[in-house]
């Protein structure tokens, strides 16, 4: 691949990260009820995952390891807020 | 079978205490040396120094509790000393203990590597833990008084207490930020160091617990720095969160903090039950029996331990549903720690077992983990948790897991790997006299808490209903007995670094790296010449042989492989 | 670098802890707290994070793919002005809260409902210490930059470059959370 078409890559991932935030923050703006916190959690994922895997690289990383680092971290803290929940919801 | 030591045949070219031209690296060589095994021995002066200032903390509270009506204490100063010792012995001794003083000491060399990851942020890791400590100590002296909250700050009344409460949770702050970094830079290590041929499955097991503990130690630890700096920021800005005047929830400052605290003695113990898989096979002259399962019972505490957090907060308000699904998890938890120790024991079937002291105190951390670890199923089980919960038997509990647990195996590494780090021989048969007074008045102590617990004893009270009179002066004679082993242990390893006969290589017939290297260890581990690793950690040269089995060429590692099918 | 990008996550995982119990209590008291806030400075800032990413990447890419420092620092210069501005924005955000009384302790908060209290001092704390971790993250690249005017990082040693942006990369996921969550809540 050309320098060009990496330099044009960065630019496409920008540009859906404009537009990702422009669709949430009008999903906002409608009236979706308690699903609405699902979609926006979904997109600030999406999001995310577009800056790990192109703007820090984690795309071309070879080592399995680090590219789990960051599941791993979400997952603990899933957890961690899970059963949490598990307490503070059934009191 | 030659040590690789023993073939070069010469004396090493500088020890690590040494500087290159001969002479003592002195005060100035080890505050600014990188060197992994010079960092060890920071590590090791201030944790010792700080255990010993937490046991005269704890010697004082005892004295206290020898009367119901005694005088000697102050219910406010009571409150501080528990406090301290807690604080001290949590996070200045045993949450950085194995990992700092033996896993800086020993890791690189474990793994045939010259050193950690990032040897400079290992040194400023030190200074941070030392900033730290020193923050902890000077919230004693300076401010409006030393805290009194308990080790565990539980809100309100760490918000509310008008004693340096800020000043000492900073203190902690900034040991977490140094355990956070300790942990980066030993999976990195384990990562990135190994020497040729050393696979995972050929770690020892040692190396095992503390890669494990590392893992536990970045994920966790962020999470009580975090609720640290809340207590702090309510406090000085009322936000809120705590606070159940403005909504706070008082109970979720107990996740946050047990989110880590409970993983936090995992960090305790996984490392000391990697050194006891080491301490096994040697002394049994047998290979590990399971050796991956032990492996991989490491990983399965530190990520199952993580879940249980919610045993300490069955009786603070939590949910039942809630309550119950951590009582479940504990059960759990308790498997593959239940499976480690079924496994040592069955290493030493048939085994050829000599009880010297490092496997002494190995044999008394199984027999004192072990009782721990059954208090803890009574604790662990709602009916009973409220009936011993914030009494003594907790008290005796933790301390039979984490003085019998860690402190045991810290003794042991110790005990095991003295001769080696000095090149000094300690006198084994006071060792084993100190071993036994400590390990009596360790169970008169212990043992007497939990049956004054479970006779309805509060814990962190300074006085007592007179019906418990009996017991206290009972548990503290114990204690009292269990100093004084204590004393004759360190006293006897003191006295043998000063005055000690010349140790050599391989006292113990280990088959670990550590062991082909001379006593003591060059400043550098391998001189340019990394080990290639052939075979496991704990294949043996014959019943009696104390030659070590690592050879770095080819054709010695093809005969110790035909050695090792002899057997 | 990774491992320390992990143990920030859980620190700023505590918070989002606190917030997801919060909000589970107090839904419609979130909500209204949420319309307080200004979506079009939000909307903003997170353009100017998302931005400031872009640049970052486009510093490092500089360096490793394209061996040019003069323009590594163009883009880490840009970077952090990106994040000046987010700053500003913020402060702006914050002084407007202070005028009108919602901020902790203030008479005016303290008479709303518990949820509102709650979601403001979270805010306050998390945007606040995503704040610092901006500063952080801008010291850091400063740092970096004058590195790269120095001629000490190269195409083969460009790994303080590198680790710097990544930081930076950290402080915008951490954003592209705490901007839903606080001002998007409907």
């Amino acid at each position: 691949m050309t320098h060009r078409s990496h330099f044009l890559r960065y630019i496409y991932i920008w540009i859906a990260l404009i537009v990702l935030t422009g669709i949430t923050v009008t999903t906002a703006g409608l009236n979706v009820g308690r699903i609405g916190i699902l979609i926006v959690l979904a997109i600030a994922a999406t999001k995310s995952t577009l800056v790990l895997l192109w703007f820090m690289h984690l795309s071309t990383e070879k080592r399995l390891l680090l590219k789990l680092l960051v599941p791993i971290a979400i997952g603990a803290l899933a957890i961690f807020i899970g059963l949490t929940y598990s307490d503070v919801l059934t009191r | 079978m030659a040590s690789h030591a023993e073939s070069t045949g010469h004396h090493p070219a500088h020890p690590w205490y040494r500087n290159e031209d001969g002479t003592r690296a002195g005060l100035r060589g080890f505050l600014t040396s990188t060197n992994h095994k010079r960092i060890g021995i920071l590590y090791m002066s201030a944790i010792l120094t700080f255990f010993a200032i937490a046991v005269v903390l704890g010697v004082l509270m005892r004295i206290q509790m020898l009367s119901p009506d005694s005088k000697f204490l102050s219910g406010q100063a009571y409150n501080s000393l528990f406090t301290i010792h807690g604080i001290m012995m949590i996070f200045l001794v045993v949450i950085p203990g194995i990992p700092t003083i033996f896993g800086n000491f020993f890791l690189p060399i474990l793994i045939g590597g010259e050193d950690m990851s990032f040897p400079r942020l290992n040194l400023f890791s030190w200074y941070l833990y030392m900033l730290g400590a020193f923050v902890v100590l000077a919230s004693l002296a300076f401010g409006t008084g030393p805290v009194d909250t308990g080790w565990t700050f539980y809100v309100p009344y760490s918000l509310n207490s008008t004693v340096n409460v800020p000043m000492a949770v900073f203190g902690v702050f900034l040991l977490g930020m140094s355990s956070i970094l300790t942990g980066i830079n030993i999976v990195t290590t384990v990562h990135q160091h190994r020497a040729p041929g050393m696979t995972f499955f050929r770690l020892p097991l040692s190396v095992w617990g503390i890669y494990s503990t590392a893992w536990v130690q970045v994920l966790a630890t962020p999470v009580i720095g975090i609720t640290l700096v809340l207590i702090m920021v309510e406090r000085i800005v009322g936000i809120g969160v705590f606070d159940a005047s403005k909504g706070g929830d008082p109970i979720l400052y107990q996740h946050l903090f047990w989110i880590y605290s409970h993983p936090a003695v995992y960090i305790m113990i996984l490392p000391a039950m990697g050194i006891i898989s080491d301490l096994f096979p040697v002394f049994s002259r047998k290979n590990i029996w399971g050796y991956k399962t032990i492996a991989f019972s490491s990983l399965a505490i530190a990520s199952v331990g993580s879940l249980v957090w919610g045993h300490h907060m069955y009786v603070s308000g939590q949910s039942d549903t809630a309550s119950i699904l951590f009582s479940f998890l504990t059960f759990l938890v308790a498997v593959p720690s239940a499976i480690k120790v079924f496994n040592w024991v069955a290493t030493m079937y048939k085994g050829s077992v000599k009880v010297d002291p490092p496997f002494l105190y190995a044999l008394g951390f199984i027999a004192l983990f072990s009782i721990g670890g059954l208090t803890g199923l009574v604790l662990g089980a709602l009916s009973t948790d409220v009936h011993t919960h914030d009494t003594y038997f907790v008290v005796g509990h933790f301390h039979y897991v984490i003085f019998g647990g860690m402190g045991f195996g810290l003794f042991a590494a110790i005990h095991y790997w003295f001769p080696k780090m000095f090149g000094k021989t300690y006198n084994y048969r006071f060792a084993t006299i100190s071993f036994f007074v400590l390990f009596v008045g360790f169970n008169v102590f212990y043992m007497t808490m939990l049956i004054l617990g479970w006779a309805g004893m509060p814990r962190r009270y300074y006085s007592y209903l007179p019906k418990y009179t009996d017991l206290q002066v009972i548990a503290t004679i114990g204690s009292w007995v269990m100093v004084g082993g204590l004393g004759m242990m360190f006293g006897n390893l003191i006295h043998a670094f000063f005055h000690g006969k010349k140790a050599e290589a391989n006292p113990w017939g280990g088959a670990t790296l550590e062991w082909t290297l001379p006593s003591p260890p060059a400043f550098e581990n391998w001189e340019h010449n990394p080990p290639v690793i052939t075979h496991g950690p704990y294949v043996f040269n014959g019943r009696d042989s104390h030659a070590a089995t690592r050879e770095t060429s080819p054709a010695a590692g093809a005969a110790a492989e035909t050695e090792k099918k002899g057997h | 670098m990774w491992l320390f990008i992990l143990s920030e996550i859980l620190i700023f995982g505590g918070l989002f802890l606190l917030y997801a119990m919060y909000r589970a209590k107090h839904p419609a008291d979130f909500h209204a707290g949420s319309m307080e806030l200004s979506r079009f400075d939000g909307t903003l800032n997170t353009i100017i994070l998302l931005t400031s990413s872009l640049t970052a990447a486009l510093a490092v890419y500089s360096t490793q793919e394209l061996n040019k420092s003069r323009r590594t620092a163009w883009y880490l210069a840009a970077t952090i002005g990106f994040g000046l501005a987010f700053l500003v924005v913020k402060t702006f955000e914050w002084a407007a809260k202070f005028e009108h009384g919602l901020y902790p302790r203030a008479a005016v908060l303290d008479a709303r409902p518990h949820g509102e209290i709650l979601y403001f001092g979270l805010y306050f704390t998390m945007t606040g210490l995503h704040a610092l971790h901006v500063i952080i993250g801008m010291t850091v690249l400063a740092v970096v930059l004058s590195w790269v005017i120095q001629n000490k990082v190269t195409q083969q040693r460009s790994a303080i470059l590198e680790n710097g942006v990544m930081y930076w990369h950290l402080v915008d996921v951490i954003w592209i959370f705490l901007f839903p969550l606080f001002y998007l809540i409907s």
